[in-house]
């Protein structure tokens, strides 16, 4: 079931288009991350599935509710988490949650239960008593993220929960992310940062200039993107007169004196049957194995193309 | 994070039934904000001092005073002297408001905490409420407690009976000058990008209001405090007017889209070109286009189509101008009662024609005020006062136009009055003095006004899908195109019949 629905979202002020034509779903429990170069619209559209901007053109639902008609309800569903996350310095964890608890309308022992339940959990209970303008960046992050939590959001939006930190907050917040992940929570994740996408989304979504450029799981964006995988075999002995015997299975993309790499949709027939015939012309294999394809090739390679 | 505490965090589903407007979220900010007030000392520090200090102060100041004056026998000075210090107790902490009041939004959005803030259920009009309250509440509590310091204190010590009446209007004074400069800067901070920026501004509000406290002091030390109440109603009206404009222009997007503050004079002089040369119904589509070509300005069409259609869109301000030329005139004829007009001031019975056009070319030289009787200074001073209002009406929400508009209306209807309470025939004086050239200028005057109303009166409601600034350069538009191509030439028509008609219908009819 989709929680979140944009349909054609189109968000521009004044002459300048933010995001134009950007369609597409977040399911109950998924994870999907919507990635892109700065300024790419990211952020606009973040804030228009969280009802806190109105859609120029198209619309934009959350449980049900679109954001134009019902924004309230959709502002009390979800949860954001903002890049730059400030916090009201002068106060103290649990009366800043106790604010935020108030504004969505949980009552007093709810908010106070969530509070300590969720500064428990993100292990920033220690640091109950001491002012929020004392805390760390990652600290801040965290509690950031446990506000966005406390009123217990069907959705999370997170706006590059991580872009600030250090490697260590930044892991931090990942883990917290992770977490939130296994329990089912249903998450949109604008980020720019790829290995984070690609460990914690079920699904991409990745934005240029305001328009979607590719859509899919990692898998699937890569086969989209850079074509079939790309197998490399390694022999132990010269490739001499070998080739023409594998020829009859596969094309080689190239070739040197250690071996040869080629390009397969089907690799659990292909594989067996190119180690079969090597075998058969008792070359020695090393080893074959899959090319490591990383996401940041995929992205590259379409940021490449659009630009 | 474990499993375990997942279980602990599980809360039912929450039901969407929230109202349309909820004091519940307005109480919570305001709580928050007082509370995050209290804790910062730039801000407690020089309040609890004004207010806890500046009271003894000024009843020392009192103390010397009176003592000063009796020896002249001037105790009359002294008494007066009371009420002023119990505005400035109560203005000096209320200024603290200003200072709150103006980072408030644009405080939060420099502390990236405000998308947080406006994430959560609350709307826009629950948002601003909740700021204008939080920045009011405080510095009023604490003028409120220097009033009574100081009204306790001067009782207490001189005995001196304080008439509730002045109590109760400086109590009055100090909570509308108090919620003109929240409302203000609330306005200001929602629609600014830093708080330097809206600091910048502040003096727009601050030096107003410090000018109107010293109109107040005078008008104490001249002993007419009933017309201090007319302030405190001039300045609810304003308010009411600054806490709709707050509500209607207060815009989430705007505030989180705009980036940085810089006056693009060429967007808005392009804007202005494309307005005024387009018909007034495609105003929302040039306002979209206006980097193209602008429209073709056609004399023909503005006579038979966008005059006519401006003047149907403005019924408000023409309606508004005829009630202010009605009720100046009514004011004016009731104002008899306090001004006595010297009977041979207007004694027309014994008009002298050769008089009458001797003190005609010499008004100039005898009243700075007036024009020479001559076409060209009548139409250059008439049109002068019409931009002025229309200047000053956008720094005043239209008020100085209708005004402006006003003066001459009561001045007519004093006369009028005077005339009548002498036994002479005002409606003679209204045919032969006003009427020629009236029966063109007023309706001029009139267009003028409420065109010039309308260009103030944007900043508190722009059209839809405008902002403040591409409202009023549509206004100033439409006020030029009205002024061009209607104003001006009936103005010199009006000003021509002023000359060389009225003055004979004047000697005819009275002769």
């Amino acid at each position: 079931m989709a929680v979140v629905e944009a349909v054609e979202l189109t968000k521009r002020f004044g002459t300048i288009t933010a995001v134009s034509g950007v369609s597409f779903q977040v399911h109950e429990g998924e994870v999907l991350a919507l990635l892109g170069p700065n300024g790419a619209g990211k952020t606009t559209t973040v804030r228009c599935l969280a009802a806190i901007l109105q859609p120029t053109a198209g619309h934009v639902r959350v449980a049900g509710y679109d954001t134009r008609v019902a924004p309230r309800q959709v502002r009390r569903l979800v949860g954001l988490l903002t890049e730059f996350p400030g916090l009201y310095g002068r106060m103290k964890p649990m009366e800043y949650l106790d604010f935020f608890g108030a504004m969505h309308g949980l009552d007093g022992q709810t908010r106070r239960q969530r509070a300590e339940a969720l500064l428990k959990q993100f292990g920033l209970w220690h640091a109950r008593d001491r002012r929020l303008g004392q805390f760390s960046k990652g600290m801040r992050q965290k509690m950031a993220l446990v506000r966005a939590l406390i009123h217990a959001p069907r959705v999370l939006f997170l706006d590059e929960p991580t872009a600030a930190l250090d490697p260590e907050g930044a892991y931090q917040v990942r883990q917290a992310i992770a977490d939130l992940r296994r329990q089912g929570h249903t998450i949109l994740l604008c980020t720019h940062n790829l290995v984070e996408a690609e460990t914690l989304a079920d699904r991409l979504l990745i934005i240029h200039e305001g328009r979607i450029v590719a859509r899919g799981t990692v898998e699937e964006l890569k086969e989209q993107v850079l074509g079939p995988p790309v197998f490399r075999v390694r022999l132990a002995d010269r490739l001499d007169g070998t080739l023409d015997a594998v020829r009859e299975v596969i094309e080689p993309l190239d070739w040197d004196a250690d071996g040869f790499r080629y390009r397969t949709t089907t690799p659990e027939q292909t594989n067996p049957a190119v180690l079969a015939r090597l075998h058969a012309t008792g070359v020695r294999v090393i080893s074959l194995e899959p090319e490591p394809r990383r996401l940041e090739d995929v992205y590259l390679h379409l940021m490449g193309a659009v630009s | 994070m474990s499993e375990r505490t997942l279980e602990l965090v599980a809360v039912p589903d929450i039901a969407p039934t929230h109202p349309r407007f909820d004091w519940a979220l307005v109480w919570t900010l305001v709580r928050r904000e007082i509370r995050d007030s209290l804790r910062d000392w730039r801000i407690v520090i020089p309040i609890g001092l004004l207010t806890l200090l500046f009271p003894f102060v000024m009843n020392f100041m009192a103390d010397v005073v009176f003592d000063f004056l009796e020896r002249y026998d001037a105790t009359i000075i002294g008494e007066r002297f009371v009420p002023f210090g119990l505005l400035a107790v109560g203005f000096f902490p209320m200024s603290f408001s200003l200072v709150i009041a103006l980072e408030s939004f644009v405080g939060e959005r420099e502390r990236n905490s405000l998308e947080a803030l406006l994430a959560t259920p609350a709307g826009d009009v629950e948002l601003y409420l909740g700021k204008l309250l939080a920045s009011l509440l405080l510095p009023l509590l604490a003028s409120y407690i220097g009033i009574a310091i100081y009204t306790v204190s001067v009782v207490w010590e001189r005995r001196w009976n304080l008439p509730a009446s002045v109590f109760a209007q400086v109590v009055a004074l100090t909570t509308a000058e108090g919620l003109v400069m929240v409302t203000a800067a609330v306005l200001v901070s929602s629609h600014t990008t830093s708080v330097r920026a809206a600091n910048l501004l502040a003096s727009f509000i601050i030096v107003p209001i410090a000018f109107l406290v010293q109109i107040e002091s005078l008008i104490i030390f001249w002993g007419q405090e009933q017309a201090l109440w007319w302030i405190v109603l001039g300045l609810l009206v304003l308010d009411v007017a600054l806490v709709r404009a707050g509500i209607r222009t207060f815009n989430r997007e705007a505030i989180l889209a705009r980036e940085i503050d810089f006056l693009n004079v060429e967007r808005f002089a392009r804007l202005f070109w494309h307005f005024f040369k387009a018909p007034p119904e495609e105003a929302a589509q040039v306002r979209q286009q206006y980097g193209g070509t602008p429209p073709s300005l056609q004399l023909g069409r503005i006579y038979r189509h966008d005059l006519p259609r401006l003047l149907a869109e403005n019924r408000w301000g023409l309606a508004a101008s005829l009630l202010t030329v009605v009720g100046g005139f009514l004011v004016g004829w009731a104002l008899l009662t306090w001004w006595e007009i010297p009977p041979d001031f207007l004694d027309m019975r014994s008009f002298d024609p050769e008089a009458f056009r001797a003190a005609l070319q010499r008004r100039g030289a005898a009243f700075a005020l007036l024009p020479a009787f001559d076409f060209r200074a009548i139409f250059w001073h008439n049109l002068r006062v019409l931009l002025g209002g229309a200047l000053l009406s956008l720094f005043s929400f239209g008020v100085v136009a209708l005004l402006l508009l006003a003066a001459p209306m009561m001045i007519i209807g004093l006369l009028a009055s005077g005339l009548a309470a002498s036994s002479q025939n005002w409606l003679l004086f209204l045919a032969a003095f006003i009427l020629p050239h009236g029966v063109i200028e007023l309706p001029t005057v009139m267009l003028s006004t409420a065109f010039a109303v309308r260009i103030g009166a944007v900043m508190l409601n722009p059209p839809e899908g405008f902002s403040v600034g591409e409202a009023v350069v549509l206004a100033l538009a439409d006020y030029v195109k009205v002024l061009l191509f209607a104003v001006i030439p009936l103005l010199l028509v009006a000003a021509l019949v002023e000359v060389y008609i009225t003055p004979n219908v004047v000697v005819w009819l009275y002769s």
